[in-house]
């Protein structure tokens, strides 16, 4: 039977035509060769000098770079950023994409492009709006000088900066989804007397859950790793108002690699975990829309 | 809000449009509106004084320059790398697959310092090409490098499932009857993916237009010659002249929007084209 099968595979692949000739076998290896080499050099290198820079003085100087008090309190506010943009943006995601996907309005689609807007937006401009806002000569400084209240330079505007531009990201998974779904269970839910707050958590909830858990990753990689937005309204105050990837650019314009790299080390493995999860993810049916 | 939307018997409409329309304004558009208001206040021959300053235009330049050979890289090497993903099988494809998206996870500071070490004269590829005597790190190639990888995500997602839906007996037909590789490419493969390689082009683009984390480690930031516009922003906000930051802030707010626009028009377009072909 398997000697039968395997025959008819082959045949079937003979069937189609230029499948069996050197030409093709040739031009196959050289478009995944071209392939390899291209993200040989520019992603996997990359990636793998994170690794062997951070490792280059051994394990003992990797792990005493994180003794290091600045590298602690950097790591810190990049953990209390993302604890608190990332639940904030979440909730405005599921808000969101119920008003959008659930009810028909006017003006739906402007709503959809606003919220996807800071997508398009620089991350430097997404900084530089608050600091119009709330800087020294920005439109609120003076006021906000005379109360003794800091936004910029301080750890509010990083957070105002980290919620622009994770702002999309649950959102934008969540309205898609939502809509293909349909209201016909939250209807029925409604009929049959189930109140508002147990249709949205027995019924929908669990439907659009992936989407939920892929829209939260992306979001929370991005929060823990915006740099340009941040960079603007920080100020760069060791120990104050640095994240961790401000806390590389002071390690690397210091000559201090294996700091640098040490941190850098734990951001790429937050990558690599947030493109696991996704995969995950992607692995129970779920597609992106 | 009775009146802007339609009855259901669902509740949470006017809960849930509030609050997306209250958070929207406070974090997005207010600020939004900051920006356009501070550039409004300018006089006209201020703003043109800033936005055709020579350092500003060396900058344009760089910026746009750079991002449109780096989307024009990805537009074929993501072209190459798409159809090596969904046509051939080999060992390791699914990992490759999961890490093409490793440059949206990837925070740009990372790859900026690795791209650097990489590509300076003591780096593992920059060595190599030094003694061939091309510079890389510290240069506009260096910055081409950092904002093609940022795009080549955008690019590879984009054409992947375009791909998909290539008719392959269209294909074996076109051969069976004797066309060359060529032709098969530019009749039957090209028009189905057109839309989505423009599209992929045009989202590299805006993405690296704003880049700015991964390029300043690479760049040597110099002005006039290796400093990008994100950049010349930032360094006008450190002097403390918000006019002038908002001003070319506001120039490339408005060229984003072009580029949206673009977007929205090319896949509108592309999904005219399935339609029409699938009639």
């Amino acid at each position: 039977m398997a000697a039968g099968t395997h025959a008819l595979g082959l045949e079937d692949l003979d069937t189609r035509p230029g499948r069996d000739t050197i030409v093709s076998s040739l031009v196959r290896w050289s478009f995944i060769g071209v392939s390899l080499a291209f993200l040989a050099a520019l992603l996997f290198a990359p990636l793998a000098t994170v690794f062997v820079m951070a490792l280059q003085h051994g394990l003992r100087a990797y792990f005493h770079s994180f003794s290091d008090p600045d590298t602690t309190a950097a790591i810190r506010l990049t953990l209390l950023t993302a604890l608190v943009v990332v639940p904030i943006n979440t909730v405005f995601g599921l808000a969101a994409s119920w008003a959008i996907a659930k009810f028909e309005f006017k003006g739906k689609s402007f709503l959809i492009t606003m919220i996807d807007l800071p997508l398009a937006v620089s991350p430097v401009i997404s900084g530089m709006m608050y600091v119009l806002l709330f800087g020294l000569h920005g439109w609120f400084g003076a006021w906000l000088q005379e109360h003794d209240i800091s936004i910029i330079f301080a750890v509010p505007g990083i957070m105002l900066a980290t919620m622009f531009v994770t702002f999309p990201y649950v959102a934008r998974e969540l309205i898609p989804l939502m809509q293909q779904v349909g209201n016909d269970e939250e209807e029925a839910a409604m009929t049959l007397g189930a109140g508002a707050w147990i249709t949205f958590f027995r019924v929908t909830l669990p439907k659009v859950r992936w989407g939920l858990v892929y829209g939260v990753i992306l979001c929370n990689a991005r929060a823990m790793g915006e740099f340009g937005a941040v960079s603007v309204v920080s100020g760069h105050i060791r120990g104050l108002t640095n994240t961790m990837p401000l806390h590389i650019e002071i390690l690397y314009n210091e000559y201090n690699f294996v700091g640098a790299f040490a941190v850098a080390s734990l951001l790429t493995l937050l990558a690599l975990l947030t493109l696991i999860v996704k995969t995950l993810v992607e692995r129970t049916g779920y597609r992106r829309r | 809000m009775r009146s802007i939307r339609q009855p259901s018997v669902l509740p949470g409409f006017a809960l849930t449009f509030g609050f997306t329309t209250f958070f929207l304004s406070t974090i997005v558009l207010i600020p939004l509106a900051a920006l356009v208001l501070m550039t409004a206040s300018m006089h006209w021959h201020e703003f043109l004084h800033v936005v055709l300053s020579p350092r500003a235009l060396g900058s344009y330049r760089l910026s746009f320059g750079a991002s449109m050979l780096a989307a024009t890289i990805n537009l074929v090497f993501g072209f190459i790398i798409a159809w090596t993903l969904v046509r051939y099988e080999f060992p390791g494809r699914k990992l490759i697959d999961a890490l093409i998206d490793m440059p949206f996870a990837l925070p740009t500071a990372v790859s900026g310092i690795a791209l650097t070490s990489v590509f300076a004269e003591n780096g593992w590829i920059g060595s190599y090409l030094h003694t061939l005597g091309i510079k890389v790190a510290y240069t506009w190639v260096g910055v081409t490098v950092a904002l093609t990888l940022i795009g080549l995500p955008f690019a590879v997602r984009s054409v992947q499932p375009a791909l998909l839906e290539v008719q392959r007996d269209l294909e074996d037909a076109a051969e069976t009857l004797g066309a060359g590789w060529f032709y098969v490419f530019r009749r039957i493969i090209l028009p189905t993916v057109l839309p989505a390689l423009l599209t992929g082009f045009t989202l590299a683009f805006a993405r690296a237009v704003g880049e700015y984390g991964s390029v300043i480690f690479i760049a040597g930031n110099l002005p006039m010659k290796t400093e990008i516009t994100p950049l010349l922003i930032v360094i006008r906000l450190e002097e403390f002249d918000y006019k002038g930051a908002a001003a070319l802030g506001f120039v490339m707010l408005v060229i984003s929007f072009v580029v949206l626009l673009t977007i929205n028009l090319l896949q509108a377009w592309g999904r005219r084209r399935i339609v029409a072909v699938s009639h």
